[in-house]
């Protein structure tokens, strides 16, 4: 009987290697993209396509210098100036909608205001625009304020982007959390600050890591705001690497896939540091009991 | 709350005023920033909406009530792009919702090496949409393409995907479905691992088929994180821009053109500005329509439980 009771939560050698097997299949896509960045650009090209080859380290040199022109000297591209910019942009953007997010929604939770549904919807709305509507009268707005191409104008407008889900997320963790403890602390005349970070802020933890996470990932790619709304000194990567395709020799496909994988390194670092958070964090808000 | 007058009742004026407008100034922060970089453009751009107004001309404005509207919702080519938003996103969530739900079941049990092969099955989802879109069209890409040099190899005729209006529309749903149906995972294993391990043991007892027991015991603790997924899914799918942009650029022909490469072309390559505002309202009407549909379907069976 002991012996079964364990079996119940873990798989058997067959449904481990079913799905280790599925799961390199999914992965093959991006395995591909980091194969290809080790490639000199012939065997980027090459048919049938190859699989194995002498590994270069070429294309990681010339994500940071290279020639633009033909046979011209190396040049200092500036990505690590890119790669800084996206890291500094995504950190305080999820910062600040963390911060003023889990505030605004333990406002919404615990002292509700008159329409508070109604609030809590039309938040929502602004996530379901398509951004083309709204990006005519936000270019126009940090043109005006001088906003464009500064650091602040950038993460401000991510923060609005990452709060509704933010809000509604970290809304239903204190909805869900019991308020006994609370009061209790009250009776006993703890200040209103103490029994916020004391007490309600350590019971939502996974779930400030849950929606970190998923507030990272969007804003690490984001692109269309980013290519009309940064400036020279503020560009992200994304957009950097949208400007690398093209070119006198077509599309390379090693440099791309360099930058990729440089890229993909921090938040794949960080979702995996959060990953048990991020799976208690989804389930906690969601599930009633 | 007997304490918090007590409180109230004793502190300056200001303290009192704290007091007092707790929940006013907890959310006002939020409110702000969002009115600032949401709200108040969105309402620049309705009001745009009823006005003559190209962002690349000089000209005033001209206020012209629904004309824009009238002149939108009276265009054959925007029912086309709807038709194909509709096909879109109706495929594409339906295959993610099949292909998260399949991955989330591999991973429901433990064993070793799963923390690292969740990863592995999530990177998709990390990844840059202009990554997702210039690696995918260079898989599709018939001569040296990875895909169409493996189907080559199995029919011995040329692979051209894109070619054809189906084929396009497979690969840009192939490539999205790809791209996220690791979030759908995601949500669908939160929810099959908060399942309490006895209620397993109990079905075992009884000896429920794998059917009974997946209905009556996994299926209530997944189905609120499976609407909520649809619901994320569905908003994000009406978006769909950047990787059809990136793969097929609407093309062949205008075959792909979703509605959000359309308002893209409207307001970007036509300059019709105020044109592109009202048919993105219209859009974030039917979004909206569709949003509440949702909500109240999952309220009342919410209250047909109890």
């Amino acid at each position: 009987m002991a012996r079964r009771r364990r079996e119940i939560g873990k798989a058997g050698w067959g449904r481990t290697a079913f799905s280790t097997v599925i799961s390199f299949i999914y992965f093959f896509p991006v395995l591909w993209i980091i194969l290809t960045a080790f490639k000199s650009h012939t065997d980027a090209l090459s048919t049938p396509p190859k699989f194995i080859f002498t590994p270069t380290l070429d294309n990681f040199v010339s994500v940071f210098a290279r020639a633009y022109e033909r046979g011209g000297a190396a040049v200092d591209t500036h990505f690590d100036l890119f790669f800084f910019n996206s890291i500094f942009i995504a950190g305080a953007s999820v910062g600040v909608a963390l911060i003023i997010g889990t505030i605004a929604a333990y406002g919404f939770s615990r002292w509700p205001l008159r329409g508070n549904e109604t609030y809590l919807f039309i938040i929502l709305t602004t996530r379901m625009l398509p951004p083309i509507i709204v990006i005519i009268p936000i270019f126009i707005m940090f043109r005006l304020s001088g906003l464009s191409g500064s650091y602040i104008g950038i993460i401000l407008l991510y923060a609005a982007f990452n709060l509704p889900f933010t809000i509604w997320m970290m809304k239903s963790f204190f909805d869900e959390i019991p308020r006994e403890v609370e009061d209790a602390a009250r009776m006993d005349g703890s200040s209103e600050m103490k029994i916020f970070f004391r007490i309600c802020l350590p019971q939502v933890k996974a779930g400030i890591a849950a929606t970190a996470v998923f507030g990272l990932i969007l804003t690490w790619n984001e692109f269309l705001f980013a290519l009309l709304l940064t400036g020279r000194d503020t560009r992200t990567v994304p957009v950097a690497m949208a400007q690398t395709i093209g070119g006198d020799i077509g599309v390379r496909w090693g440099l791309l896939a360099a930058i990729e994988t440089l890229f993909l390194i921090p938040v794949v670092f960080v979702t995996f540091l959060l990953q048990n958070q991020l799976l208690r964090g989804v389930t906690f808000g969601t599930i009633r009991r | 709350m007997a304490v918090t007058t007590y409180h109230a009742e004793h502190g300056t004026l200001l303290e009192r005023f704290f007091e007092r407008n707790r929940g006013p100034l907890l959310v006002s922060p939020a409110l702000a920033v969002l009115f600032i970089m949401n709200i108040f453009p969105l309402l620049w751009s309705f009001g745009l909406s009823f006005y003559r107004y190209r962002a690349n001309r000089i000209k005033e404005p001209e206020f012209v009530w629904f004309k824009n509207y009238q002149k939108v919702l009276t265009d054959p080519v925007v029912w086309e792009r709807f038709q194909t938003t509709a096909i879109v996103v109706t495929v594409d969530v339906l295959l993610q919702l099949v292909v998260g739900f399949l991955l989330a079941l591999l991973f429901e049990k433990t064993f070793p090496g799963r923390r690292v092969l969740l990863m592995l099955v999530l990177t998709p989802m990390m990844l840059s949409f202009v990554a997702v879109g210039a690696f995918f069209r260079y898989y599709y890409e018939p001569t040296f393409g990875l895909l169409s040099q493996g189907i080559k190899a199995i029919t011995g005729e040329p692979f051209i995907l894109l070619g054809s209006e189906v084929g396009a529309l497979a690969g840009i749903i192939f490539a999205d479905v790809w791209m996220w149906s690791p979030f759908v995972m995601l949500l669908v294993l939160a929810g099959l691992v908060s399942v309490p391990k006895h209620l397993y043991e109990a079905a075992e007892i009884d000896r429920a088929s794998w059917w009974r027991r997946f209905w009556t015991i996994t299926f209530p603790y997944i189905r609120g994180l499976l609407l909520l997924a649809i619901l994320f899914r569905t908003i994000e799918a009406f978006k769909l821009f950047d990787i059809v942009f990136l793969i097929t650029e609407g093309g062949p022909g205008t075959s792909t053109e979703t509605i959000a490469v359309y308002v893209y072309r409207v307001a970007f390559q036509y300059f019709k500005t105020s044109q592109s505002a009202a048919l993105g309202y219209i859009l974030l009407f039917v979004v909206i329509v569709l949003t509440n549909l949702y909500l109240f379907f999952v309220r009342r069976r919410d209250v047909e439980e109890q």
